[in-house]
């Protein structure tokens, strides 16, 4: 008899479902599976049959065949265990067929007939009830997360035999899903209060966070820039709730949720040490897992110390950067991870740190500094638009009790406010900050007056920019006219903008 | 990487029995037998070598600029090695002078290292030489370095050492100099500044102080055989420099009030833009915007990461 179980795999950030089918028929006893199966799901052979005898249910002495089809799509991981054990059992009829109709059945079983929790719940649920199905059969250590689903019933389960049970009973009492709350900020008091002086590495942190745009922080090492990296978060719009929830399903498909199936509520930061690989940066693996790109979209990626990254990783954040997703290829399919990051950087000014300083107490040969400053090539030295020095913090700034007045509050409400008045004109569009206006728009979104006209012009021409790096300055002068509170851009504006974008041009020649 | 360059100026081979073979190196002992040259030589009016660091600061750089020009003007033909840092800072100021400069290198004449002073080579092939006494095409190897000072010196009337490190080959040029019975002059540093223990030690060991361009024309004077075109005057430094006239273009904007106050907090020694805008009373957005301003029309200069000087 044949029967069949509908479940998910997971694909890159995606599920699409599945169905498990089971065959039992005469012949010598054997359980054979089948439908392009990864080594993990192989296993599941042993668990399905251990967990079955324990929980009571011998497999009967015929042979069994399981097939996980579509066959063309790939299949990795142990999360359909559970369907291949009920629809074993369908085949027994332990239960009738009708009980799962419609119903998404995922979890990973326990030699002891215990249902394990298992990464991509949130995106089973979404697959799940874009497939139309009536109730999504989850572990019980996913529930929270499967529940923040609309209009998706789902019902959590932490045993074989409880799995069983709800099937006799036919899923009656399925709860209900849970609304996602506001966001409310990262705990853990880590306010730009604390830095004491460093206006312009204030303000810079403030257009980043405004607009969206690129920062690149300098300085000798203990200067604070990553103290200045880890506070931006805190100063950044809240995400929506569709955002919250892209970034639950991508988090989950990574299995780095946590067990109480928090939401992502606050925008990630990501800091990888420079010893990353390219794959563990972008995603990668035979069945692609995100990236950190990935996993710091619609926040910060952080590389600190950038130029001690290998020229490989550096090279790869290029197109994510350009086009805010990463595609990947791979016999199994194309996957398409969204990647929309801020970047945040920071360098030393030479490989001893110590160049700029007075007294001169750089001890780096010229050739050297220079090589230092080359691997941070000229793409992607281009599309980070702020760059800013984090000079060396004195004494007397250090030991001043008094909070600084430039605190996190202070700079979220203004980006707050530049916020709303982004949204307000992006009303409608497919991007949210000004660091999202494709070229084609920033014409009817820029408006400059006849002043800012003139030195835009003046820019463009003497340092001879790249139609790039035009763009990506109107973008960043449309960010301080908003912080500014004016409608059009005025030459203050384009100036502001030019000079965070043209600094740093290395030791004189 | 040393660049060879095949252009339409020879290079020259001059030996010791040549009527060309300049004077100051037959006087002296451990010259070469023949040198290569392409261009001129110096001739018999009066030269002085200005050398110092590559690693030099901003201040070193606008000095040796303030003395290269200075002795160009007054007739000096300036001589040096044409690294990076003050050997080229002078050679280029004394060009845009409109004096004459020469450049001897630790490698062929043909080949011009470091390549970042192409530029410079090129102008000293029209409006001076390049003189070398390693044969063409030979690579700039280190030990050629300390050799080839020694006709830096050779050829100079007095040296004059803007700026060095404790152990910089710019001091081997200024003892080769001593050897040779050349005057030393040596430009006062800041005390604690490593770039400027060099300096700061040959002063202390006898050197006289180049406290002005004009104290070196003076002992060039009396030291000099010969005749001495007149010294013109070196420009001179305006007490409380004013903002210059946007003046005659209808197109150009007029400076703002920002720009204004932020330039007069900018100085000759380089500061953060950070502590120029608390000095200059000035929100961290608006002297982002000033700093622009004052870049874009040249009135000030970025040294290292966000620190600017007064251009001159």
């Amino acid at each position: 008899m044949f029967h069949r179980v509908m479940s998910a795999a997971l694909l890159g950030i995606e599920a699409v479902p599945v169905y498990v089918e089971a065959d039992v028929s005469d012949g010598l006893p054997v359980f054979s599976m089948v439908g392009s199966l990864g080594l993990r799901v192989r296993e599941a052979q042993d668990r399905v049959r251990t967990a079955l005898k324990n929980e009571g249910f011998a497999l009967p002495p015929k042979r069994i065949t399981i097939n996980l089809a579509p066959a063309d799509i790939s299949k990795d991981g142990s999360r359909f265990d559970l369907a291949i054990a009920l629809a074993v059992l369908m085949s027994q009829a332990v239960f009738p067929p009708e009980a799962l109709e419609g119903v998404m059945v995922v979890g990973e079983l326990s030699l002891g007939g215990r249902v394990n929790g298992i990464p991509g719940v949130l995106n089973t649920v979404m697959a799940a009830k874009k497939a139309g199905c009536r109730l999504c059969l989850v572990p019980e250590d996913n529930q929270a997360e499967a529940g923040l689903v609309a209009g998706m019933p789902v019902m959590g389960v932490g045993s074989l035999a409880g799995a069983i049970a709800a099937a006799r009973r036919h899923f009656d009492g399925a709860p209900v899903h849970k609304r996602i709350r506001p966001v409310s900020l990262p705990a853990g008091g880590e306010d730009f209060a604390d830095i004491r002086g460093q206006r312009l590495v204030k303000r810079a942190a403030l257009l980043a966070a405004a607009g969206f745009h690129n920062l690149l922080m300098t300085g000798p090492p203990g200067s604070g820039k990553t103290m200045a990296a880890r506070r931006l978060p805190g100063i950044m719009p809240p995400m929506t709730d569709d955002e919250c929830l892209e970034l639950t399903q991508i988090y989950s498909a990574a299995g780095e949720l946590g067990e109480d199936g928090s939401v992502i509520a606050a925008r990630p930061f990501r800091a990888p040490h420079h010893t990353v690989t390219v794959k563990t940066l972008t995603g990668g693996g035979r069945l692609p897992r995100p990236g950190e790109i990935t996993l710091a979209h619609r926040g910060i990626l952080f590389l600190d110390e950038m130029p001690e990254f290998s020229r490989a990783a550096l090279e790869a954040l290029r197109q994510p950067l350009e086009n805010r997703e990463i595609v990947i290829s791979r016999t199994t399919g194309t996957f398409r991870f969204p990647a929309n990051f801020l970047l945040a950087a920071a360098v030393n000014p030479c490989p001893c740190g110590q160049y700029g300083q007075p007294g001169g107490q750089c001890t780096c040969s010229p050739a050297a500094i220079a090589r230092y400053r080359e691997r941070l090539s000229g793409p992607l030295m281009d599309r980070i638009d702020l760059k800013v020095v984090v000079p060396p913090v004195t004494y007397r700034e250090l030991t001043d009790a008094a909070p600084s007045d430039v605190s996190s509050a202070v700079l979220r409400a203004a980006v707050l406010e530049a916020h709303r008045r982004q949204k307000e004109r992006y009303h409608g569009e497919a991007f949210d900050f000004n660091s999202g206006i494709p070229a084609g728009r920033l014409a009817e979104y820029c408006p400059l007056t006849p002043a800012a006209a003139r030195v835009l012009e003046a820019v463009f021409v003497r340092e001879k920019l790249s139609a790039r790096a035009y763009h990506r300055l109107l973008r960043v002068a449309r960010t301080a006219a908003d912080l500014d509170g004016a409608a059009e851009i005025d030459r203050r504006h384009i100036e502001e903008a030019a000079l965070y974008r043209m600094a740093f041009k290395g030791p004189e020649e | 990487m040393a660049e060879t360059f095949f252009g339409s100026c020879p290079v020259h081979r001059i030996t010791r029995a040549d009527e060309a073979y300049p004077a100051r190196f037959r006087e002296l002992t451990g010259m070469p037998a023949a040198i290569y040259v392409r261009g001129r030589l110096p001739g018999s009016g009066p030269t002085a070598a200005i050398v110092g660091s590559r690693n030099c600061t901003a201040y070193g750089r606008w000095q040796a600029e303030v003395f290269a020009r200075a002795l160009a003007a007054g007739g000096v033909a300036v001589i040096s090695g044409m690294a990076a840092g003050i050997d080229a800072a002078a050679q280029r100021a004394a060009l845009e002078a409109g004096g004459e400069s020469y450049a001897v290198l630790g490698c062929g004449a043909d080949v011009c290292y470091p390549a970042s002073s192409r530029s410079l080579y090129e102008t000293l092939l029209r409006r001076g030489g390049v003189i070398s006494e390693y044969e063409n095409g030979t690579q700039p190897l280190p030990y050629h370095f300390p050799a080839r000072n020694r006709l830096i010196s050779g050829l100079a009337d007095a040296v004059l050492v803007i700026e060095a490190a404790a152990r910089s080959g710019s001091l081997i040029t200024a003892d080769m100099a001593l050897e040779q019975g050349r005057s030393v002059f040596a430009l006062p540093g800041r005390i604690g500044d490593i770039r400027s223990e060099g300096c700061l030690k040959l002063i202390a060991e006898g050197a006289y102080v180049a406290l002005s361009p004009e104290s070196v024309l003076r002992e060039l004077k009396r030291i000099h055989p010969g005749g001495f075109p007149p010294v013109s005057r070196a420009p001179k430094e305006p007490a409380e420099t004013i903002l210059p006239q946007t003046g005659d273009e209808a197109e150009t904007l007029p400076i703002s009030g920002a720009a204004a106050r932020l330039y007069r907090a900018v100085t000759h020694e380089p500061v953060l833009l950070e502590v120029l805008a608390e000095a200059a009373g000035l929100s961290p957005a608006e002297a982002a915007g000033a700093a622009w301003e004052l870049k874009d029309r040249s009135l000030i200069r970025e040294v290292y990461d966000q620190q600017y000087v007064r251009k001159k």
